[in-house]
């Protein structure tokens, strides 16, 4: 899950204003790390660091000479995994092999091939646990080995079924690395280690992120683009989906709405900074979702929203000032107060459900689409580190590097065009044409996929 | 986007039960002119120009040169009414809009006025009512316009307009020093939606963001949560709950590991995260405190970026969201604090509430200019800072005397900073912030109202001839014992409270009920007197050596300044013992060392090269200025250094004021050469300082006195008396040299500067060579 900057204070703030808010991240590069991307599937490029932790393994593993030659290979044994646990969702990626041969499938011990089968021959597991089959991706070459990578989700709730899945499946006995990020990576290791007597390396999410959005990119090659933009935002009857080139995309922002919602600068592909962050994200559209209409998934939250009119709920412009606020150059439609309409209780009581919970999508799509203009226009100052810039210095550096493309990824995003098309009106529409909103197919799982990627660092 | 304000929020019942006090309400009604009115969406702020009879002291010389008797009066005083003009501005609940239209009908004598002007979002509500009510041509003006108009204007001529807030610190409200430039700055107004308007000069500014999420989102979305309809219960409810059962927090999803990882685990990663994922019931003081928390640091974080993008540091916070509500200007304070790192400080205004109806008056008065003059705010006649509150003051809330005041005197004189302050933008006046410093608070306001008896007393007197006097000495007695009581229970009322704004406050009561000048008899009395004695003191020093010639001046220059009707220590003397005379007072003083010593770099000094110009802060009248300052300046004038008298404008306590200073200064030029010499060389000049005030703010002083002083190259400062040089200005940094002295007349404050009542204190300053040469 996303950090964001909010801070809160309870009530003794005085010692809460002390503790520094660290978890801005500014500034952090990724050049500070060793670990390299393999963003080019089947390369066998050696980990270094990684050996001890291997001979280790070796040591301890079972005769089977499929990781053994793995091993060889400076390949991480099977299963390959990455994990992603969110405050809300987690998200999983499998990469399943495809050309195993007969010798290996005789040689794999029965709880792999149990895992393989469970998880490849359902597209649901228990309840919520989801296989999003449209997401899979057929035919990868990762680490010399040909396969499927598939996505799978289910809340973090649930989290303690899926360890005691893996409990009965004897997970453990493979002694395999289970690369995990996400807040929930640190919040529930012991679990895992108590629970499933598995063992997590915990890696940062940011990073992550990164790794996992370069990889897809680079990977997905037939098929639906995994890049894509909409065209002519500003006008319904002609917007239209359109595949990107994401091949030199710096410098970008890329934002990440989860619960919260991040925001990273990314200048190349291993020097990126957190610009900030909002508590204002999906958390926030499913939780005033829930207490106002008593809708409880995000599904249902997002069918309503389809379904209801916001302008019912909040103020626009032209409630106020009876058309447009020319003075300022405020369009009537644009809304003036969220939920706005609502002070007034004939109107709260003449809204429906599905008003609220589309008032609700609008407030936090546009908020988010405000907050990420006003860092791209900030950025270049971050950059360049200068509060106090003269504003000659200030209009050349804004010049040199302007952010045009902003990337939104995250599971807020998921099926969730209504918010998409906004994002894209909203970015093309303040900035005046200058900032293009670009969005990507596997939206929530890139943080997991960057996990899956560590797996040959284990470092 | 956003816009102020708010037109349909409910609507309120018309409530015409109340009475309304013409004296204490609307005030000065029947010269009324000018009107503006600002029509929010709970309160109604009405804005008026009206002028203002004044009972003023006037002195005027007799003509001394037909002949010279010893029992005549040196002049006569004489009680004028002088017309001054003055700004009314009231702030009530929309409730009320229907009585109190009637009630300004009724008292509304002046027709000329053909035209209100108004803004705001009722505005177009109330049109129809106030034109038929009124029968004044509703005329229009921008909001926007407006609340900038008005916030130049308050800034201008408000000192300590704006504060910080700081919930856990000592004094809530840290009020900040008025900047000699105000612009640029950045407004956020935070009314149903956010508009942040960056202003950089009178007339020039931009709406350069907003945001939708706003004071409406609070209470619409408040209101949805927790099916509580009004704002300010919303607000209850939020100081009463826990976000952090509705939140999700950076704890919540690292567990408790985030401490090894950098992180603060108290970080909202989530607003409103648990109800997503949580299925249980909800408090509404949770759900709203949590609402208060998302929205300000929302707002937070956009200004923040604001501020970066146009580069500006001076943010200020208004509109109804933050309107006199302590939970918000913190939740507000707290994000602007984490967002910028602390680089950034969100600054409040007093006066907020009226920004939008000031500004509409101004549209209305621009024929008249009012922004050619000086104005301040009239403590009299103003009701202070969250008067209304129902955080403080749930009793007064609940009375229908839910008004409150602000009133301005035009200034006659146009108010600048003196040109010689080393650092204007830091400079503060007032030496102890009482807001800050509660035992010394203490102490003062019982002070103050110790002597209130002896006020009234004086103030009887000085009127003997006027039999309704003891009646409105009287009302001035419960107006000022009222302001005491306040400003005990909210000592920020005024901005900071120091000792010169209690002086300041009592003075303005006075005039309030036509007491001018109370102390008018006894200051012509002891001037009448002193000035028998002026030549014997002169000739005194005729048979001293230098060394003994300068510490004699000195010392009547300190025996004099004994002379003070403003210290209870010694009114008490000079009541009891009228023949209590200079010597007497000399030997009251603190033999050497003293307090704080200088005396011998003063002497150093004067050994040197004479100064260019000195600029003397005078204080007392009588022994004070005959005795003590004119031998002084005569010794001076004879080094041949030219000597500026800096006076009061108008009266306060026994301070010699310019136009008694003028009468004085003729008669020792009659008796002293020296004198007269130096008057038709003009190398002794007399100017007025500005201010009726026992103190001084070397911040807002007479313009014409700012040019005296640059012209003649000023290079010597004395500041006298413990108004003046004690309680203000005693940390004052000057770019030239400096005489700060004065006789502590007051045992509890000797005791806090370590000594003992007549204690002295001798402080001659040189700014280092650098400062100086700037």
């Amino acid at each position: 899950m996303e950090l964001n900057g909010f801070y809160c204070d309870g009530e003794g703030c005085a010692e809460e204003q002390e503790e520094e808010p660290t978890a801005l991240k500014l500034l952090r590069s990724k050049t500070e790390t060793s670990c390299s991307i393999i963003a080019t599937p089947g390369a066998d490029s050696a980990a270094a660091g990684g050996s001890v932790l291997q001979e280790q393994r070796m040591s301890k593993s079972t005769p089977a000479m499929l990781r053994l030659d793995s091993l060889k290979k400076n390949r991480p044994p099977f299963p390959w995994f990455g994990m992603d646990i969110g405050g809300t969702l987690v998200k999983l990626v499998y990469f399943e092999p495809k050309d195993i041969t007969a010798e290996e499938e005789q040689e794999e011990v029965e709880s792999l091939k149990s895992i393989r089968r469970y998880l490849t021959s359902h597209t649901a597991y228990g309840k919520t646990g989801i296989r999003d089959v449209h997401l899979e991706l057929s035919d990868l070459t990762l680490w010399g080995r040909k396969g499927n990578l598939h996505f799978i989700r289910f809340p973090t709730h649930e989290l303690p079924a899926f360890l005691q899945m893996g409990r009965d499946k004897h997970f453990s006995s493979l002694h395999t690395t289970l690369c995990a990020t996400g807040g929930g990576a640190f919040k529930y290791e012991d679990d895992f280690l108590t629970m499933a007597n598995l063992k997590l390396l915990k890696l940062d999410e940011l990073d992550c992120l990164i790794k996992g959005v370069l990889y897809i990119d680079s990977v997905v090659s037939s098929g639906p683009p995994e890049c894509y933009y909409f065209e002519h935002p500003t006008d319904p009857e002609r917007c239209e989906q359109k595949a990107y080139n994401l091949e030199n995309p710096y410098p970008l922002l890329l934002v990440n709405i989860g619960s919260g919602v991040s925001i990273l600068a990314v200048y190349s592909k291993d020097n990126y900074k957190r610009v900030t962050g909002t508590s204002l994200g999906g958390g926030t559209f499913l939780g005033l979702c829930c207490l106002l209409t008593g809708c409880s998934t995000f599904e249902e939250a997002l069918a309503m929203a389809t379904e209801g009119e916001s302008t019912r709920v909040d103020k626009l412009v032209k409630d106020i000032y009876g058309g447009d606020y020319e003075r300022f150059g405020l369009p009537g439609w644009a809304v003036a107060s969220s939920f706005g309409n609502m002070m007034c209780k004939e109107k709260r009581d003449s809204v429906s459900k599905e008003d609220l919970a589309r008032a609700t999508l609008v407030t936090i799509t546009n908020n988010i689409g405000s907050i990420t203009r006003m860092c791209a226009l900030n950025e270049p100052l971050y950059g360049a580190a200068l509060w106090n810039l003269d504003q000659a210095a200030l209009y050349r550096a804004m010049i040199d590097q302007n952010i045009e493309r902003v990337v939104f990824v995250g599971n807020f995003l998921r099926v969730n065009t209504l918010s998409m098309k906004l994002l894209a009106y909203a970015l093309d529409y303040w900035s005046k044409g200058q900032l293009k909103a670009l969005f990507l197919r596997h939206e929530g799982y890139f943080g997991a996929v960057g996990a899956l990627l560590e797996l040959q660092n284990p470092c | 986007m956003a816009l102020s304000g708010g037109a349909d929020r409910g609507s309120h019942s018309m409530d015409k039960s109340i009475t309304l006090p013409p004296d204490e309400i609307f005030r000065n009604l029947e010269n009324a002119k000018r009107f503006a009115i600002d029509i929010g969406g709970s309160l109604t702020k009405l804005a008026y120009y009206s002028t203002v009879q004044h009972k003023v002291a006037k002195v005027r010389s007799f003509d001394h040169s037909a002949k010279e008797t010893d029992g005549d009066p040196l002049y006569e005083i004489s009680v004028q009414e002088e017309i001054t003009a003055r700004l009314h501005f009231i702030k009530f609940e929309n409730a009320y809009i229907e009585t109190c239209l009637d009630f300004i009908k009724d008292h509304l004598v002046n027709t000329e006025t053909k035209v209100i002007k108004a803004t705001g979002g009722g505005a177009y509500k109330f049109k129809d009512l106030i034109e038929k009510k009124l029968k004044l041509k509703v005329d229009k003006e921008d909001e926007m316009t407006c609340l900038i108009k008005g916030c130049n204007f308050v800034l201008k001529n408000i000192p300590h307009e704006a504060f910080v807030y700081a919930k856990h610190a000592d004094s809530e409200f840290r009020f900040q020093n008025t900047h000699p430039d105000i612009f640029p700055y950045l407004l956020i107004n935070i009314g149903s939606g956010v508009s942040i308007v960056k202003v950089e000069a009178e007339d020039k500014f931009e709406r350069i963001g907003g945001s939708s999420i706003g004071g409406g989102t609070f209470w619409g979305l408040g209101a949805l949560l927790t099916k509580t309809k009004r704002f300010d219960e919303l607000l209850q409810l939020a100081s009463k709950g826990q976000h952090t059962n509705v939140d999700m927090l950076v704890k919540d999803i690292y567990g408790g590991a985030y401490g090894s990882l950098g992180l603060t685990g108290d970080l909202i990663a989530s607003s409103f995260g648990k109800s997503a994922t949580t299925d249980k019931e909800f408090s509404k003081e949770d759900m709203a405190k949590s609402l208060l928390h998302m929205i300000s640091n929302d707002i937070g974080q956009l200004a923040c970026l604001y501020a970066k993008l146009h580069n500006l540091t001076r943010v200020y916070f208004g509109g109804f969201f933050i309107r006199g509500h302590p939970v918000t200007m913190h939740t507000i304070t707290y994000s602007i604090n984490f967002f910028t790192k602390g680089e950034v400080q969100a600054l409040f205004l007093r006066h907020e509430g009226y920004l939008g109806a000031i500004g509409a008056f101004l549209k209305g008065a621009e024929e008249d200019n009012p922004n050619q003059y000086s104005w301040g705010e009239n403590y009299a006649g103003s009701s202070g800072l969250m008067s209304v509150s129902p955080d403080l003051n749930p009793v007064q809330r609940a009375r229908s005397g839910t008004f409150d005041m602000l009133e301005m005197d035009r200034l006659e004189r146009q108010l600048v900073n003196l040109p010689l302050l080393q650092d204007p933008t830091s400079y503060i006046p007032d030496t102890v912030d009482l807001t800050e410093d509660a035992l010394a608070r203490e102490y003062w306001l019982y002070c103050f109202e110790e002597a209130l008896d002896g006020v009234v007393k004086r103030a009887i007197a000085s009127q003997k001839d006027q039999p309704e006097a003891a009646e409105r000495a009287e009302k001035f007695r419960q107006k000022y014992c009222h302001k005491l009581q306040t400003l005990r229970h909210q000592p920020f009322a005024y901005g900071s409270l120091t000792v010169r704004s209690l002086l300041d406050t009592r003075e303005h009561c006075l005039n309030e009920f036509n007491f001018p000048d109370p102390y008018s008899k006894i200051k012509q009395k002891e001037n009448d007197m002193a000035l028998k004695y002026y030549l014997k003191v002169v000739k005194s020093f005729e048979e001293l050596s230098w060394e003994q010639r300068q510490f004699t001046l000195v010392k009547g220059l300190l025996a004099g300044n004994v002379f003070d009707w403003g210290a209870k220590a010694v009114s008490d003397v000079l009541e009891s013992d009228p023949e209590f005379g200079f010597e007497q007072a000399k030997q009251q003083l603190q033999e050497r060392p003293w307090l704080v010593d200088a005396y011998n770099q003063w002497i150093e000094r004067l050994k040197g090269p004479p100064h260019k110009c000195a600029l003397f802060f005078v204080d007392n009248s009588g022994i004070d200025i005959i005795l003590g300052v004119f031998p002084f300046i005569r010794e001076l004038l004879i080094r041949g250094t030219e000597v500026v008298l800096a006076s009061n404008s108008g009266p306060a306590l026994n301070d010699v004021t310019n136009s008694e200073l003028q009468i004085l200064t003729e008669r020792i030029a009659a008796m002293d050469p020296v004198i007269h010499t130096a008057l038709k060389e003009d190398r002794l000049a007399l100017v007025q300082n500005g201010s009726s005030s026992p103190c001084l703010d070397l911040s807002r002083l007479d313009k014409v006195l700012a040019t005296v002083v640059r012209e003649r190259g000023t290079d010597l400062v004395i500041i006298e008396g413990m108004g003046r040089a004690i309680h203000t200005n005693y940390y004052a940094m000057l770019s030239c040299e400096s005489l700060k002295l004065a006789v502590i007349k007051n045992s509890w404050l000797a005791e806090r500067l370590g000594g003992k009542i007549f204690s002295v204190v001798f402080k001659y300053e040189v700014p280092s060579k650098a400062q100086g040469q700037h």
